[in-house]
């Protein structure tokens, strides 16, 4: 089943729960909600004290993730993204749940960084999964029961103040 | 998405006014670029100093911008903040743009 909890309001909404170092969202497969989602998100007590460096990696990251089940699982159909995020050991530890299409061949996408070949042909995408590769540890990927479970950890360093 | 356009002769400086360039107002930001430089300035420099955030699809529209002014024209870019030069320097971007540190004295915009 989806979620144990109702789906949130247009923009998501982030809940601390009753454990402090878990979080858990819920949001529209839209890219307005996925953008006030990070807000929400990033506002959370779990995710205040992050440094700068590792709260701007950890944006990048879920955003990529986030707006590529936007894109692709969903294709700009309605559905909604869970993201449980846990704190651990200076570490977030991230899984995200759709519902939408599967990846391609049920893997991911390798990530490469497209080829630039000359002025007038520069890529415009495709640097997604190659962000998310490289700013992430443990990337795991798998299909069941009709959704998709995306998992990763990132940094979690806490500024000083 | 708000940019606000100054041309200073031969040069046109575009302050990108949102802290944010992502997937919800990528296409926006194109679209306003596209009116915005069709001023024939020679050097169109593009101030990225208030945006907190841009994801792959800023950075598309960003390139895709460049493509659009081009090929006689270059697209500069201006005041990269840390999370944004990261995307640039993972997707090896900073290789293809010239990027400088803050606007040059004295062409600073007043607003």
């Amino acid at each position: 089943m989806p979620v144990d909890q109702p789906g949130s309001g247009a923009g998501g909404s982030a809940e601390p729960g009753n454990d402090p170092d878990c979080t858990r969202i819920v949001i529209p497969a839209d890219p307005t909600a996925v953008r006030e989602g990070l807000r929400a998100l990033f506002d959370t007590l779990l995710l205040r004290g992050l440094a700068a460096a590792e709260r701007g990696t950890a944006e990048i990251v879920l955003a990529e993730a986030l707006n590529n089940i936007v894109e692709h699982a969903y294709a700009r159909n309605s559905g909604k993204i869970e993201l449980t995020l846990q704190l651990h050991c200076a570490e977030l530890v991230c899984q995200i749940e759709d519902q939408g299409e599967a990846m391609p061949g049920e893997v991911l996408p390798r990530g490469r960084l497209p080829v630039i070949t000359g002025p007038d042909a520069l890529p415009e995408g495709g640097f997604g999964w190659h962000l998310i590769r490289a700013l992430s540890r443990d990337l795991h990927y798998r299909r069941i029961d009709g959704r998709n479970q995306l998992s990763f950890r990132l940094d979690a360093g806490q500024s000083g103040g | 998405m708000e940019l606000v356009a100054d041309c200073q002769g031969d040069l046109l400086i575009v302050t990108a006014m949102e802290n944010r360039i992502d997937a919800a107002g990528a296409i926006q930001f194109k679209d306003r670029m596209r009116e915005i430089v069709k001023v024939p300035a020679r050097r169109v420099l593009l101030d990225l100093s208030r945006v907190a955030f841009l994801d792959s699809s800023g950075l598309g529209a960003v390139v895709a911008v460049m493509k659009l002014i081009g090929p006689e024209r270059k697209l500069e870019l201006v005041g990269l903040t840390p999370t944004v030069a990261k995307v640039f320097r993972l997707t090896r971007m900073d290789t293809i743009f010239t990027i400088h540190p803050a606007l040059p004295e004295g062409l600073r915009h007043a607003g």
